[in-house]
């Protein structure tokens, strides 16, 4: 089947577009059925319960209407794509040499083994539907420390998963949720002890091979009290001709005095429909902070939100888009404050380039009887070209009058004087252009690690090619 | 080879618009500082732009050329690695951007190489010194909430790190008090010497007490329309545009 598929001639702009010479070990039937939803379970070996689960996520999902709200997800046929492909028999190989040496080859090429020695605790790789490898190191695993997948997560620790997986994003959160609800496979399980402080990052990679594939992986991490995690997700695909499509959901508990973050940097090709769910729930005392960059992708829609539900709670979102011609990034954020004495911010940097559009869409919302809330939301647009679109949509639900609440958008088009200025200098027009953009998005860019920031400036690079004139 | 920069009865206008430049004629030799003043709306900005490529203008006829060789094909970012620079009577706020991150990538492509941090480091390092100036300036954001001065001094210190064959320097002095001046001042006759020629713009003669030039010249409306020693700001300064003026209609 996929052999028969051609690999789109882009050239150098997506530069993860390769495809490996991988064949899934078994792949479910084209399309979404029982049957499917039935044959993942199995695959997995997975208790009774949670076949149920799915199976009543999937009626959810066939109950509820494709939103029509936000962005066009009319070209997306469920009957075209596989909902599992299983890449090789063993899950969580904890070291690179069990990994099969295809997939080890792609990971090698994306440098994460080398990332992984020099500065992150822990690596969980995914590869079609499973995490191919999972690793943490030693001493935070004897503090603790547990970062496995989500299945060796239900397996290992069935109690503490069972009290948390989907009480965070329930399947009749949206469409979507259910979806993955009712195919997950694959993302991590993370569990961080109380008071321990993971210093480096955890990452999860993801990687899309097989051809019409949908990935749907599920991420439940929770932070004890105390505790401090930093989390954070990459994703590559190659570049196909037919629509692929990506639906994760991330769960996360947040709990007393702890602080934790979640970074994500997507890079998809240009093809590929991404509609992710991503929830922390806040409790006393406790920070969130959800960075979040979409670059690449047809379509995106992904709104991170914190539950601010206990007071002291406290979350920001810092999000980064960045559409190309063809692409339409409907992100945003939502802060829900439940509690009083809680706060936060979000900060939206939105890129347009060619016909690409960004919408901003947020949501604030104050309970009534939830005191002196502290919320504020910026959020600026950035437009390359003339064709360049953006919009934005900041709902506000403010119950209760003693919320301070600040708003602040700004639209602005690439300045022609701002790019002579740095002409003049000496840069070239592209890079003077690709400058300003990282100017634009560095309030964000800086919360990242050095690393992750350099790898986005080089991302932002690649996209402003040929972007003026 | 034509050591010089040379104007040659340049005419431009703004890109669809009106005509700003109608026939300037200027020779700056390599070596060399010359001034060029005149009223305000006279074209002074307008003729810096033009020679560093601003996109915004278009060059109607005659040339701009660069030790005999004509740049007027050129983007403004080629102008610059031909050894051309212009000081900005109005610097532009780049938010998001490092000043010195962005001074070592304007260095590095002038060069066409990668200049190692310990080499950029020395030559801020050197300007920084001769502007009596602390090094907080260099990781702030480029131009971003800068005072008027401050814009001032970082044309200045750019120019010190970029070290052009020709610079024009346009109203580097305007708004600046004393001390800034005489600290601007001290920054270009720094750089002063047989490989640099410069076109100091001014609309007042203060600043040559500081920058003696080798010449110079009035502009009204678009045109040069007298040339002379020092001894000509100074009667500028004394007697005011208007006697030019009427020199231009005389014209
Ligand atoms: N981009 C522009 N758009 C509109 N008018 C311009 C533009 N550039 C220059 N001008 C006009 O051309 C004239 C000369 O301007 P300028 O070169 O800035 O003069 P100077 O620097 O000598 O004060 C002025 O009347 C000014 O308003
Ligand atoms: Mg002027």
């Amino acid at each position: 089947m996929s052999e028969n598929i051609l690999v789109e001639d882009i050239g150098n702009e997506y530069k993860y577009g390769f495809v490996d010479e991988v064949k899934p070990v078994w792949k479910a039937e084209k399309g979404l059925s029982r049957r499917v939803v039935e044959a993942i379970s199995y695959h997995k070996e997975e208790p009774a319960w949670m076949l149920q689960f799915r199976l009543k996520a999937l009626e959810i999902y066939q109950a509820k209407p494709v939103p029509t709200w936000g962005a066009d997800l009319s070209g997306l046929n469920m009957d075209e794509i596989y909902f599992y492909a299983k890449p090789t028999e063993k899950r969580d190989a904890q070291s690179w040499e069990e990994v099969p040496e295809a997939i080890r080859r792609t990971y090698e090429r994306l440098g994460i083994p080398e990332a992984e020695r020099r500065v992150l605790a822990g690596v969980g790789a995914q590869y079609d539907s499973e995490m191919v490898y999972h690793q943490v190191r030693e001493e935070l695993k004897r503090q603790g420390v547990i970062f496995v997948s989500i299945e060796e997560g239900l397996r290992q620790y069935e109690d503490l998963f069972r009290e948390y997986f989907a009480t965070v994003v329930p399947p009749e959160d949206n469409k979507y949720a259910a979806l993955n609800s009712a195919v997950w496979s694959g993302g991590s399980f993370v569990y961080v002890p109380k008071g321990v402080k993971v210093e480096l990052p955890l990452q999860a990679y993801f990687r899309v091979n097989t051809a019409e594939l949908g990935q749907f992986e599920r991420t439940l991490i929770i932070v004890d009290e105390g505790a401090e995690v930093h989390y954070i997700e990459g994703c590559t695909a190659p570049v196909y001709t037919t629509d692929s499509f990506h639906s994760g959901v991330i769960e996360i508990v947040v709990n007393q005095g702890a602080r934790s973050r979640y970074t994500t940097i997507q890079n998809w090709p240009h093809n590929m429909y991404n509609l992710v769910t991503q929830r922390a729930i806040v409790k006393k005392d406790a920070y969130h902070m959800w960075l979040d960059g979409n670059l690449g992708s047809k379509v995106t829609m992904k709104y991170p939100s914190s539950y601010l539900v206990e007071e002291g709670a406290r979350s920001d979102i810092l999000s980064i888009a960045f559409a190309n011609t063809g692409q339409h990034q409907d992100a945003g954020g939502k802060l829900i404050f439940a509690a009083s004495h809680t706060g936060g911010s979000v900060v939206s940097k939105s890129i347009s380039k060619g016909s690409g559009r960004s919408s901003y869409r947020g949501l604030i919302k104050v309970y009534e009887g939830a005191k002196h809330v502290k919320v504020n939301v910026e959020c600026d647009a950035l437009l390359i070209n003339e064709e360049s679109r953006t919009d934005t949509y900041p709902y506000m639900e403010i119950e209760d009058d003693t919320a301070t609440v600040g708003h602040e958008a700004t639209v602005s088009r690439l300045n022609d004087e701002q790019i002579f200025y740095l002409q003049s200098r000496g840069l070239p027009e592209d890079e003077a252009a690709a400058l300003i953009v990282r100017g634009f998005i560095e309030p964000v860019a800086k919360e990242l690690p050095l690393e992750y920031a350099v790898e986005l400036n080089r991302l932002i690079e690649l996209e402003m090619e040929g972007s003026v004139g | 080879m034509a050591n010089e920069l040379e104007i040659r009865n340049l005419h431009a206008r703004i890109v669809d618009g009106e005509a700003i430049l109608k026939g300037v004629n200027l020779v700056v030799p390599k070596g060399q500082i010359h001034a060029v003043m005149g009223p305000n709306g006279a074209g002074k900005s307008t003729l810096g732009k033009v020679i560093a490529g601003d996109p915004g203008y278009e060059v109607t006829q005659g040339d701009i050329l660069v030790d005999g060789e004509s740049i007027l094909e050129l983007g403004p970012d080629e102008r610059a690695r031909k050894g051309l620079f212009l000081a900005f009577q109005y610097p532009v706020e780049v938010p998001g951007v490092s000043n010195a991150n962005f001074l070592r990538l304007a260095l590095q492509a002038k060069r066409g190489e990668e200049v190692s941090v310990s080499e950029f480091y020395a030559k801020l390092q050197k300007a920084l010194e001769t502007l009596e100036w602390d090094e907080s300036i260099l990781t702030r954001y480029l131009n971003d909430g800068f005072s008027g001065g401050e814009k001032k001094r970082n044309e200045i210190m750019h120019m010190m790190v970029l070290e052009p064959t020709y610079a024009i320097l346009d109203e580097t002095d305007s708004g600046l008090d004393i001390d800034a001046l005489k600290l601007v001042a001290k920054g270009v006759n720094a750089m002063r010497g047989p490989n640099f020629g410069a076109l100091l713009i001014t609309h007042y003669q203060r600043i040559l007490n500081y920058i003696v030039p080798d010449a110079v010249h009035v502009m009204i409306d678009g045109r040069i329309v007298t040339s002379g020693g020092p001894e000509l700001a100074m009667k500028l300064e004394e007697q005011g545009y208007d006697w030019v003026k009427e020199l231009a209609v005389a014209n």
